[in-house]
């Protein structure tokens, strides 16, 4: 038994779980390759196997509502995972370890905006951002509902998810670290460039990744902050499918597949080169 | 802030009190920026829509901001929104279950495969669970569409078409497979850290294997039972996604039916009343899973005990 874990389990049992768990691969996987499959059909009927064919990619990019949906779903979530980093990261820096005026009442809040469902922060943020206008109209510009405002209702909900990832990280940090670079007469800042900021950088990206994810994403919350000519590409998604399943729509759903996969296996290559450095380092 | 902490160093006491001073300066400088933020852009559209659900719909659909009443809560006791509650916490709670008994041996099976294996498994795992959610639902939609190849297979197979989109049933399938990972993957946390040696213990003492999983192995992982639970009935709750894109008239839940106030029907008091509801329900289900979470860390005290001693035992018999 080659590191297999003794669970006391019948073979048969043990036999069933292995079937059982590949069932539950196909359930998870079976989908998405259709999807996949289907976006090279040739033919127009979603049922018929047409032969293999780029046809709908081309469509799809020619589109110039969908190209423009792209370029706002990347600017959109290059803005909030930028900001929602540094604004996160300091919030978990301070929660960590400083005491201060308001500390509690920014601890719980922090974690609500991931707790609450999509719905009510999407509602509770157009509602605001309406009466934020009515308000600010009164004084001469007019702003209205595009791109800027889903940029800062993905940076509302971003800040929290990055805290909550440098925190984690900032749990199993190594004070000691730090007062010997203070013992070494390191200014505050120094200390903090030189081994906090490399110590947590693992935490950051980590947490960086998640709100480039969590950005790309979001249908519910752009849905409702998104303007008229301003939407993200998973808003134009969304409106299509409510109109009907299209090939096109396959393409644009099988190069968001692969943006986000692209995404996880990016960030599972980095977290092993980091891995193996520390190792490196500690054999030295 | 240093210069200051100096300065004052005149007797070891008030240099302490300036330190913390300092410390308490720094602390405010390096989250002010995004309490800040979440003042502005979270706090105050929360306590915005907390005020509206207080206010008066006119006649004409717009939302007054006089006459303050309760209306928009007592509306919620009306027969056709206490269904949708009902239903979408029925829904919830048979995707939940459905999860759970799906995840479950998934879980365990992944838990106990060796070190390398689990590896690559449990990345096979992660990639659904970072995939984009729209396109996964997308995919289910076109799959169980009744032209899609779903009918196709079972047209060809001599089964007829079925019609199964824009049911209760599509719905549980999407939320289901939308929402599997957020309960494998804390069962598995737990399943992972499981001591199998009291399983093995279990069954020395002659107890059936599943004897020694239902009175051994499951007690040991409710945390990442109650955590994986958590995490799926949350979000299915209030779902509004799977639903407008799975679902028909009749599984309207109680997410679209909030997003059609603020749409069609142009009723923000009520939809209002309706999002401080589930926002409140959101918060008492998590605030229940995290004393039930320190429950279970209180309960891993003694049982870190017992296997402490359990590993004492056997030494002595090695020796002799």
């Amino acid at each position: 038994m080659s590191g297999n874990v003794e669970t006391g389990l019948g073979p048969r049992t043990r036999r069933l779980l292995a079937g059982w768990a590949w069932v539950v691969f196909a359930f998870l996987y079976v989908p998405i390759a259709v999807l996949v499959v289907f976006s090279f059909n040739a033919s127009s009927r979603v049922n018929i196997w047409g032969g293999f064919s780029f046809q709908w990619y081309g469509e799809a990019l020619n589109n110039e509502v969908i190209t423009s949906a792209i370029r706002v779903s990347l600017i959109v979530a290059a803005v909030s995972t930028a900001v929602s980093v540094v604004l996160g990261t300091a919030v978990a820096l301070a929660l960590d370890r400083y005491r201060f005026k308001g500390r509690r009442a920014l601890d719980g809040t922090i974690y609500l905006p991931i707790v609450i469902p999509d719905i009510t922060m999407a509602v509770m943020l157009l509602v605001f951002f309406a009466e934020a206008f009515k308000f600010i109209d009164s004084f001469g510009p007019r702003f209205t509902l595009g791109i800027s405002t889903i940029a800062l209702s993905h940076i509302a909900f971003n800040i929290s998810f990055v805290c909550v990832v440098v925190r984690a990280r900032l749990d199993q940090f190594d004070r000691t670290l730090e007062e010997a670079a203070r013992d070494l007469y390191a200014t505050g800042w120094q200390t903090f460039r030189r081994v906090t900021l490399p110590l947590i950088m693992p935490g950051i990206a980590a947490g960086g990744l998640l709100a480039l994810t969590l950005s790309l994403d979001d249908v519910v919350i752009s849905a409702f902050v998104a303007g008229p000519g301003s939407t993200t590409l998973p808003v134009y998604v969304f409106s299509s499918i409510r109109r009907g399943v299209t090939p096109e729509l396959n393409a644009i759903s099988t190069l968001m597949l692969a943006a986000s996969i692209a995404l996880v296996l990016g960030s599972l290559a980095l977290q092993r080169r980091r891995a193996s450095a520390s190792q490196q380092t500690q054999v030295l | 802030m240093q210069p200051a902490n100096r300065t004052s160093e005149s007797t070891p006491a008030s240099g302490e009190k300036a330190a913390a001073q300092a410390q308490r300066r720094q602390g405010m400088l390096l989250a002010s920026p995004g309490a800040l933020y979440l003042l502005i852009f979270f706090v105050a559209p929360l306590a915005l829509i907390s005020v509206y659900s207080f206010a008066t719909r006119t006649s004409t659909g717009r939302t007054s901001l006089s006459g303050w009443n309760v209306e928009s809560y007592r509306a919620i006791g009306d027969d056709v929104i206490v269904g949708i509650i009902g239903r979408s916490a029925w829904l919830a709670t048979l995707t939940t279950a459905l999860c759970l008994a799906v995840g479950y041996p998934f879980a365990y099976y992944l838990a106990t495969r060796p070190r390398h294996v689990r590896a690559i498994l449990l990345v096979l795992v992660m990639i659904p669970f970072w995939t984009n959610g729209l396109v996964r639902v997308f995919a289910i939609r076109f799959l169980l569409g009744s032209n899609g190849p779903a009918s196709a297979l079972s047209e060809n197979l001599g089964f007829g078409t079925f019609r199964i989109l824009f049911t209760p049933t599509a719905v549980t399938i999407g939320m289901v497979y939308s929402f599997l990972t957020f309960m494998v993957l804390p069962l598995y946390v737990s399943l992972e850290r499981m001591d199998w040696s009291l399983t093995e213990a279990a069954r020395d003492l002659y107890a059936s294997g599943s004897k020694a999983f239902w009175k051994v192995t499951l007690p040991l992982t409710k945390s990442g039972i109650v955590a994986g639970s958590v995490l799926v009935f949350v979000p299915s709750f209030g779902s509004y996604v799977v639903p407008d894109i799975l679902g028909g008239a009749k599984t309207l839940l109680i997410g679209s039916y909030i997003a059609r106030q603020f749409r069609d029907a142009r009723n923000y008091p009520l939809g209002a009343a309706l999002s401080v509801l589930l926002i409140v329900a959101m918060l008492v289900a998590v605030a229940l899973n995290q004393r039930s979470g320190s429950g279970a860390e209180g309960g891993d005290r003694p049982r870190r005990r017992r296997r402490g001693r359990a590993r004492a035992e056997p030494e002595p018999a090695a020796v002799s």
